[in-house]
């Protein structure tokens, strides 16, 4: 009696530690096992993502010499928003569509980019914006605002920008512009007609 | 972190005051001096040596850290570490805080003409540049003066403001003049011809000043000559003897003809008109500017015309020009509007040439300065409803508080003019660009204390205008234009206002 009382205790026994495992250890261990999978899920993901295009607004010297034209373009999708901004500011250095002219002299990349929570955009150029530059109060603001307008019209979360030059504060570009405070967006360097049909996208 | 060592480094410049040549106080019953020392980078008086002058009942909150000053039963509140203060109930503003050392306070010196002055009951005034302080109806007006040699005789010039009456009288080796006044505020000159003039020193009376003469003194004649707003120049001519031979007094100038001549030695704002322009030649030096297909550079074009510019204002206005670089040298943006504000300028014109990306670009564009990227601060410096204060002997004064690197947000209203001039004047003898007039951050003009534009001549990217710029006939012709536009500018400004001067600038750093 006594021998059967026992055998029972040790299936009692056993079956609860069979329960403790399938509800508690499998689990964690089976949690843990596909963990790395799931953080791995995005990667997988990401270059469907990157395939995704948005059309941004950019803008350009017009014809006259004496406005700014806006012109459309795709660019890739990007996430977070600075990463997003980086392709704008990107896609704004490359050569202009004809018969437009880009604003930006040549040979100028961008270095850096960030965006504090506030909203404002700080927008770090390679040296070759200052040193390349043709001069000229017009052409001075054109490279400003080419790069002030693209990331505030494209992106409503920026709302002022500042330009850095070689990871420094900069004066000016060439003499005339005061770079030494975020800029708002200003869509009066752009041509009259060219005005209306830019507008904010979201 | 920072912040607690600006407020660490606050504390240890403000426990540590240090001596300062005291002022000297002016009243009725004399004059004395009055301790002033420097804490915060302030000329700073204590309280209690004030409180005898002022009849003020100080007392001090410890527990706030604060202080209540009674002023013929108005209240002063001032606060450790606070340099706004409240004066019968109205905010002010000082340059720094109270400081408290040792068992006294000491507050910044515009305390007085700031928070005692309104509630005094008595003209109270402040005058920091001679470290004078008037309390109660004393006469002190200001004297400066000039030595000039002129061959056979030196010409002493007195300017006094407000027009003093006053006697000139020989004694002995000495010609003293006497004032009406209780005592003067005066800078003498040294002398530049000491065979006639050994020279100029307050004399033994509260309001005298005595010319000691030079050997070679054989007379004198003086004559005064109304000067603007209100003030007088004594001019006294002081004769050699050789100059006595029968046949030299009708050689000699009268007095009163030569009289209105040279800078005014005290400082008057302008009555309307321009007395001194101060014109930018853009770039230069390392920074050449824009660049023509042909080799022109800008800033050898913007230098020729500054010159024929600064010629022919001399000539045909009369004002006192000035270059911000008179040489192929670099000067920094900073430098050139702080010349225009140290030399007191009415106008600043930067001249400049374009530059475009597209050859086809051309015409003249004219800027001023837009204020919406400089934010709230400058938006309300330009509207702002200034600060009125009672002022010294009744009536208010007004005062406005603005940064000064943004100093030129109160002028736009009159920069939007002068652009106008210009442009209009322009467009009767050069190209114009197809937007003209045009509003921009630019760098040069924010912190320009007075009407400033800056003018892009022609587009040096175009090979037309590139030319044109190089040649004398054009830049002859930009200069004529810019001379008329200048010229309407100040006529409609002094017929808009005869005589307000633009009110003195409260400006704070």
């Amino acid at each position: 009696m006594a021998r059967r009382a026992a055998a029972i205790a040790i299936v009692l026994v056993l079956l609860l530690a069979a329960g403790v495992i399938a509800w508690t250890i499998v689990p964690r261990w089976y949690a843990r096992r596909n963990a790395p999978a799931a953080s791995a899920a995005p990667q997988a993901a990401a270059p469907a993502v990157a395939e995704r295009k948005i059309k941004a607004t950019l803008y350009f010297v017009s014809a006259d010499g004496l406005s700014l034209a806006a012109s459309e373009r795709e660019i890739p999708f990007a996430e977070p928003i600075v990463a997003q901004a980086r392709r704008i500011v990107e896609a704004q250095l490359e050569p202009a569509p004809p018969p437009l002219t880009a604003a930006i002299p040549m040979g100028t990349t961008l270095r850096t980019l960030f965006i504090t929570d506030r909203g404002d955009a700080f927008v770090d150029l390679s040296p070759q914006v200052t040193t390349n530059h043709p001069g000229g109060a017009i052409n001075e603001l054109f490279t400003v605002y080419t790069i002030v307008n693209a990331l505030t019209v494209n992106l409503p979360a920026v709302t002022r920008v500042q330009i850095l030059v070689n990871g420094k504060e900069a004066d000016t570009l060439a003499g005339h512009v005061d770079l030494r405070r975020p800029l708002q967006q200003n869509l009066k360097w752009l041509a009259a007609p060219a005005a209306s049909p830019t507008e904010p996208r979201q | 972190m920072c912040t607690l060592l600006a407020i660490v480094g606050g504390m240890t410049a403000a426990q540590a005051p240090t001596a300062a040549p005291p002022y000297t106080v002016l009243t009725r019953d004399g004059r004395r001096p009055l301790a002033t020392r420097l804490a915060s980078g302030q000329d700073m008086f204590a309280l209690d040596d004030l409180a005898p002058l002022f009849d003020l009942t100080i007392k001090e909150d410890a527990a706030a850290g604060g202080l209540t000053i009674t002023v013929r039963n108005q209240i002063i509140v001032l606060s450790a570490g606070q340099s706004l203060a409240s004066v019968g109930g109205r905010l002010i503003s000082l340059p720094s805080p109270p400081v408290h050392d040792g068992r006294t306070w000491l507050v910044p010196v515009d305390f007085v003409s700031r928070a005692l002055a309104p509630l005094a009951g008595l003209r109270v005034e402040l005058r920091k540049p001679s470290r004078l302080l008037l309390i109660g109806d004393i006469r002190a007006p200001r004297v400066a003066g000039r030595i000039e040699p002129l061959g056979s005789l030196a010409r002493l010039t007195l300017e006094v403001l407000p027009a003093t009456p006053h006697t000139v009288s020989q004694d002995g080796p000495r010609l003293v003049i006497r004032f009406e006044a209780d005592t003067l505020d005066a800078v003498l000159p040294p002398t530049t011809a000491p065979e006639l003039i050994q020279g100029v020193r307050p004399g033994d009376g509260p309001a005298t000043v005595v010319v000691d003469l030079g050997p070679r003194f054989a007379s004198f004649r003086t004559s005064d000559v109304p000067g603007d707003r209100g003030a007088l120049r004594i001019v006294i001519d002081v004769v050699s003897a050789s100059a006595e031979a029968p046949a030299a007094p009708q050689a000699l100038p009268p007095p009163s003809v030569a009289a209105p001549d040279g800078p005014p030695l005290i400082d008057l704002a302008p009555a309307g008109g321009l007395r001194t322009v101060v014109i930018d030649a853009g770039h230069g030096g390392s920074e050449d500017g824009a660049k023509g297909a042909g080799g022109t550079l800008e800033k050898n074009v913007t230098l020729i015309v500054a010159r024929r510019l600064k010629a022919a204002l001399e000539a045909r206005l009369g004002v006192r020009v000035i270059l911000t670089r008179d040489g192929d040298t670099t000067v920094g943006l900073d430098e050139r509007a702080a010349l225009a504000n140290n030399n007191k300028a009415d106008l600043f014109v930067s001249l400049h040439a374009n530059g475009s990306m597209r050859a086809a670009a051309n015409g003249a564009q004219i800027f001023y300065l837009s204020l919406e990227e400089y934010g709230d601060a400058a938006q309300r410096a330009a509207h702002a409803e200034s600060e009125s204060l009672p002022a010294f002997g009744g009536g208010a004064r007004d005062i406005e508080l603005t940064p000064w690197e943004m100093a030129q947000a109160r002028y736009i209203d009159e920069s939007a003019a002068l652009a106008q001039a210009i442009e209009s004047s322009l467009r009767e003898r050069v190209p114009m660009s197809r937007r003209a007039i045009q509003q921009a951050p630019l760098r040069v003009l924010v912190g320009a204390n007075m009407p400033a534009v800056l003018l892009e001549m022609g587009f040096l990217t175009n090979p037309d205008q590139e030319k044109q710029l190089r040649s004398d006939e054009f830049q002859n012709t930009l200069v004529q234009a810019l001379v008329t536009g200048i010229t309407r500018f100040r006529d409609a400004r002094g017929a808009s206002r005869p005589a307000a001067a633009p009110a003195p600038a409260g400006t704070v750093r």
